[in-house]
């Protein structure tokens, strides 16, 4: 009996071995270890054998037994693997082929820029305040300290529309608005960005239509030192960290003392190149001191209150930034200008 | 405003700075210094010769042959200058010079004939072509009689002077004369300077004997002083006044003209000599013009005169328009003997609207219009006739006759020094303060912190505490101010909701493949009324109009965002970019005033405009051609991320196609905008082709998101799915039954979507199959087969009832 155990355990390990395709392997344990087979049958006639023999038999069957099982099961998993690496290798494909594509669309530069600032003094605790783009005589200029006529306020650079209204020529109003609803005495932390016009012919620097972003500070105790630092933390996280500032005297008729402010040459790094007219230094904006008549149109005592005011054109900044060299790129919407500056 | 040095250091010693440092000192302290230029190229090795003989070239009609005396020796120059002349003096380039544009002269043969140099034009020697004075235009420069043979041809001619151009803002008009040049400079470097007192020895005769000043309105002309000059003889100006001339710009005319022009640079007061025999009277009355009334200029111009101008009249006539140009009538001219000349302060006011209205800007008007220094009038007169008597051979007669009501008194300004470091954030001590105001030359009383500051005359913009703020902040200098941050109380910044919605959808919409773009809101007629939404349109706007536009194009405010944005479509399909998909948030302008008196209601829309293909992916045959339903898609996708239920149907639309356009509307029946294809007429018009557009009323959904409920919870019960597929006529729109099947399945249908349109085979003619996938739910509890049975049963029967649809076999 046992040699015929041993036989048996030759054979199915023999067919284990020949099985080329899993049916197979279920035929050998059908045959071999099914209900009606040969071990099976060596179990049965097990009643023939002595006391001692029993176990001894029927250890072994169980050893034999679990060897031909552990032999399908090993060779299974085999035939599986090489199966499904056969299967892979039917479904493999051209990786270097192009995808489908995705449509991608992005946002303007000047709104990236804009968005840019926006964010910069959000995180300085500025608000973002918007206004209306056709104006009334008053907001736009004498609330802003230009009385009717001021040669600044020339009817021949902005478009009016009726004696009192008129297309904003910058985004001051906005801020003499919000000024006004404070009844002088809240402070304002504000950003007022948006589209403005003027009476100018188009061309490579000059644009009818173009963006303003201006910020203003109204408070008690307002230092022009806090312009200042705020222009000067402004610039360098806008143009980098080596970027040194300078303000230069100016200006407008909405602040005293008015400034200019500068910033190191990019290019040159501040020895003088072309792009800074040999100066070493790029002008960035306009700024200063809230005039105390506009504080006082708006409502607030100049003697208790103060306050900052800025003013740049994002066109400028984009100019500067990305080397675009024609204003009317930001209007015409040529496909190729606009995807270019997606990343910006 | 050109500034000389070699001019400036007539005044102030600046010598011993390079140009480009004082340019960066001025620009620092206090005017933005614009350019640092020579006046002309460099030029060497140019010298004074005399042409001791002229004679015709023996073979050349147009050349002459001139022997050239440069002091050391004598030249034969070959000369083609149709001027040239024996006797005269003239700038010889000698073999060796070189000339601007790097230009060396050799010797040389000319037609035959050897030339040892070239005799030189001014231009030819760097200058403007517009500063040559008119009769040298043409030829040579001839230098005048008192100039030695063998001297610096460019030093003689300033030609080695360097011009820094001051960019002026409109508050520094005193520094539009070299005078208040020099004040500011020496304020800036803290060195000395003073306007030198001007002198002049007169007849006793009286000028007042010959003249009268009357005025008819001191408002506008509260000083006006008529000086009177004799034996007057017309003719060159110096050498050096024509270079101070040639410097600023300024083309020499004759020694009147050029001296009054000379004042005008160094006081900044503008000044006008008439003939007096020719002005033809002996009164000076100044008045406004009557309406109607002419005067011929200078520049023999007829022009019409109004009361907004101010006139200077011979008591009938007009003979100047004040303060912006002279008559012809009484110009000085070569034989003129006996000058009147005029002094006088103009109201700025009436001088800049002369000037606007007869369209002459000049150097005198500019001056005028910004208010010139009273206190430097009466004494620009005097140091005109001190350099008549010097250069013209004047005999200047006492005093001027005048009419004097000009208040010369100086602004006082009350400032403090702790006020002054509140402000600046700074720590100047009193004596700083009192050593800026010294550099400065404003005199003052100081008593303490406290300093009562007199501003001088030639700073009228010097008027509140905040002027003197900024005064002492340039001059202490803005890169002494610290670095500070804001102290007020903390504020936390942010956007609105309305700000994060605006930049959501953009987000939006660039995730959905569209480019942004920002178009122009001012447009042509005939484009502000295009493509207009059905609720604009019911608001019955009239597109606003500028009152003067500038042109055809930029003439109205834009009604719709699209036909601006089918102009970019269409410049870059002129360019050969057909693929565009283009989106703008942007305002329109509606006014429902015939005559607008109010300020239109500005309304945020958002548009799109896409064309050409969406998809092109070759190898795997995939390619969408943009149609009706990728736009609508992207709005369906925009309303589902603003959580809205809206409603397609389909339309007509100014400029639309009829069949391929529906308007949207909300769940209240409110139009919110429409999606569509441009009507192939105006595809055509703009030459660009199938073009797919949407517009909606941004603001709208903004305002309906923020007044929605805030979020529903994610349903906890399963849903359960059933498919029906319909036949029915071919006019029936999908919308309809969709609606149908909402409402019949009311409340547990929740979602509607078709997934399949179908014509064709085993179909009747004019029949369509739509199939639909239903998605039942409660959000409460677990749906029960019969339930959903029923409700489908009933789905079923109102599709039949109000459609006629009949189930799909
Ligand atoms: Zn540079």
């Amino acid at each position: 009996m046992k040699e015929r155990l041993q036989e048996l355990k030759a054979e199915a390990l023999n067919k284990v071995d020949e099985a080329r395709e899993v049916q197979h392997l279920k035929d050998v344990r059908v045959e071999y270890l099914g209900k009606k087979g040969p071990i099976t049958e060596v179990l049965r006639s097990m009643g023939k054998l002595s006391k001692e023999e029993r176990p001894v038999i029927g250890q072994l069957a169980n050893d034999v037994r679990e060897d031909i099982a552990q032999a399908i099961e090993k060779k299974q998993s085999a035939l599986e693997e090489a199966a499904l690496e056969k299967q892979l290798e039917a479904e493999s494909i051209d990786v270097t082929l192009p995808g489908r594509p995705v449509q991608v669309g992005g946002p303007h530069l000047l709104t990236s820029i804009v968005e840019e600032i926006e964010d910069l003094f959000i995180g300085m605790g500025f608000e973002i305040k918007e206004g209306p783009e056709v104006e009334t005589d008053y907001y736009n200029f004498e609330a802003l300290n230009l009385p009717k006529g001021h040669p600044a306020r020339d009817m021949q650079d902005s478009f009016y529309i009726t004696e009192e209204l008129l297309l904003r020529t910058h985004t001051s109003p906005v801020q003499a608005r919000t000024m006004g609803l404070k009844n002088g005495s809240e402070p304002v932390k504000m950003i007022c960005p948006g589209k403005v016009y003027r009476r100018d012919t188009d061309d490579a620097t000059h644009s009818h239509q173009f963006t303003q972003i201006e910020g203003l500070l109204v408070d008690k105790h307002v230092r022009m030192s806090d312009l200042k630092g705020v222009l000067n933390t402004f610039a360098k996280q806008m143009f980098g960290a080596e970027r040194e500032i300078r303000l230069r005297p100016s200006f407008f008729p909405f602040t005293e003392p008015s400034v200019e402010m500068d910033i190191s040459c990019k290019v040159c790094g501040g020895t003088g190149c072309s792009v800074c007219k040999g100066t070493g230094w790029i002008e960035i904006l306009g700024a200063g001191m809230v005039h105390p008549n506009v504080l006082e149109m708006a409502g607030y005592d100049p003697k208790e209150y103060s306050g900052f005011a800025f003013g740049m054109g994002p066109e400028r900044i984009a100019m500067l930034k990305y080397g675009v060299d024609d204003i009317r790129n930001f209007y015409i919407n040529d496909q190729r200008f606009l995807k270019q500056y997606h990343k910006a | 405003m050109l500034v000389s040095l070699n001019w400036l250091n007539d005044y102030i010693d600046v010598n011993d700075y390079k140009p480009e440092d004082l340019a960066e000192i001025i620009t620092k302290t206090g005017i933005e210094v614009e350019s640092v230029n020579p006046v002309a190229e460099a030029a060497k090795g140019i010298v004074v010769g005399r042409v001791v003989s002229c004679e015709q070239h023996p073979n050349a009609e147009k050349l002459s042959l001139c022997q050239v005396d440069i002091g050391e020796g004598i030249l034969q120059i070959v000369c083609g200058a149709p001027n040239i002349a024996e006797g005269q003096k003239v700038p010889v380039a000698t073999p060796g010079a070189v000339l601007p544009g790097n230009f060396k002269i050799n010797k040389t043969k000319l037609r035959g004939e050897v030339s040892n140099g070239m005799i030189c034009s001014l231009q030819e020697l760097g200058v403007d072509e517009k500063d040559v004075p008119k009769e040298y235009q043409e030829g040579i420069y001839v230098f005048p009689e008192d100039v030695n043979l063998g001297d610096d041809a460019v030093s003689l001619l300033n030609l080695n002077d360097i011009i820094i151009e001051l960019g002026l803002t409109p508050n520094r008009s005193d520094c539009l004369s070299m005078a208040g040049v020099a004040y500011e400079v020496a304020a800036a470097l803290g060195r000395e300077y003073k306007l030198a007192e001007e002198e002049v020895e007169t007849s006793n005769e009286k000028a007042e004997k010959m003249v009268k000043v009357e005025v008819e309105d001191p408002q506008a002309n509260p000083y006006y002083g008529a000086f009177i000059l004799k034996d007057v003889k017309v003719g060159k100006s110096p050498l050096w006044i024509q270079n101070r001339l040639t410097a600023a710009g300024i083309r020499p005319i004759n020694n009147v003209v050029d001296i009054t022009n000379f004042v005008l640079l160094e006081y900044g007061q503008p000044l006008h000599a008439f003939d007096f025999d020719r002005f033809g009277s002996s009164r000076v009355v100044t008045r406004r013009a009557r309406s109607g009334e002419k005067i011929t200029t200078l520049d023999d111009q007829e022009r019409t005169l109004s009361p907004d101008h101010l006139i200077i009249t011979n008591g009938e006539n007009a003979h100047a328009i004040a303060g912006v140009m002279g008559g012809a009538e009484s110009e000085v001219q070569e034989n003129t003997t006996t000058i009147l000349l005029e002094a006088a302060y103009f109201n700025p006011a009436n001088v800049r609207q002369a000037a606007k209205d007869h369209g002459l800007r000049s150097e005198a008007s500019t001056r005028f219009e910004k208010g010139v220094d009273p206190n430097r009038v009466e004494r620009a007169g005097i140091r005109a006739c001190e350099l008549l008597q010097q250069y013209a051979g004047a005999t200047v007669l006492e005093g001027p006759a005048k009419f004097d009501q000009l208040d010369r008194s100086e602004n006082k300004v009350q400032m403090n020094s702790l006020k002054i470091n509140e402000r600046l954030g700074t720590e100047i001590s009193n004596e700083e303060i009192a050593y800026i105001l010294e550099r400065l030359q404003f005199t003052y009383e100081s008593n303490g912190d406290e300093f009562l500051v007199y501003a001088p005359t030639r700073r009228g913009d010097i008027v509140l505490f905040e002027d003197m703020l900024e005064e002492v902040a340039r001059i202490y200098g803005y890169d002494n101010l610290p670095f500070t941050l804001p102290s007020g109380a903390a504020h936390a910044g942010g956007l609105s909701l309305e700000q994060k919605l605006k930049r959501g959808m953009k987000a939006y919409f660039e995730g959905a493949g569209l480019d942004e773009t920002i178009t122009y809101s001012l447009t042509s007629e005939k484009q502000a009324a295009m493509l207009v939404s059905k609720e604009v349109e019911e608001l019955t706007p009239t597109p606003v109009k500028l009152a003067m536009p500038m042109s055809e194009d930029h003439s109205h405010m834009r009604l719709s965002i699209l036909p601006e944005l089918l102009q970019s479509i269409s410049y870059n399909s002129a360019r050969k970019q057909q693929n565009i998909a283009y989106y703008e948030l942007g305002t329109v302008f509606i006014s429902q005033e015939e005559e607008v008196t109010k300020q239109p209601h500005e309304m945020l829309r958002a548009s799109g405009a896409v064309t050409g293909e969406w998809l092109a992916h070759p190898w795997q045959q995939e390619k969408k051609v943009v149609d009706f339903f990728v736009v609508k898609g992207i709005v369906e996708g925009l309303m589902k991320w603003l959580d809205l239920d809206v409603k397609y149907t389909k339309a007509k639309i100014e400029g639309m196609h009829p069949g391929r356009t529906a308007v949207v509307t909300t769940a209240e029946e409110e139009i919110i905008g429409f999606v569509g294809q441009v009507h192939p007429k105006v595809q055509n018009e703009l030459g660009i082709k199938d073009t797919f557009v949407f517009d909606l009323n941004a603001e709208m959904l903004i305002d309906i998101y923020q007044k929605e409920e805030a979020f529903e919870t994610i349903p906890r019960f399963p849903s359960v799915n059933r498919d029906i597929a319909l036949v029915v006529e071919d006019s029936v729109p999908a919308g309809h039954i969709e609606k149908t099947i909402y409402e019949a399945g009311a409340p547990l249908v929740k979602q509607v979507r078709v997934f399949d349109v179908y014509q064709g085979e085993h179909l009747e003619e004019g029949m369509k199959s739509l199939a639909y996938r239903l998605l039942y739910l409660d959000p409460e509890r677990t749906l029960k087969d019969e339930e959903v049975e029923a409700a489908h049963e009933q789905i079923l029967k109102e599709v039949k009832d109000k459609h006629n649809a009949e189930l799909r076999a």
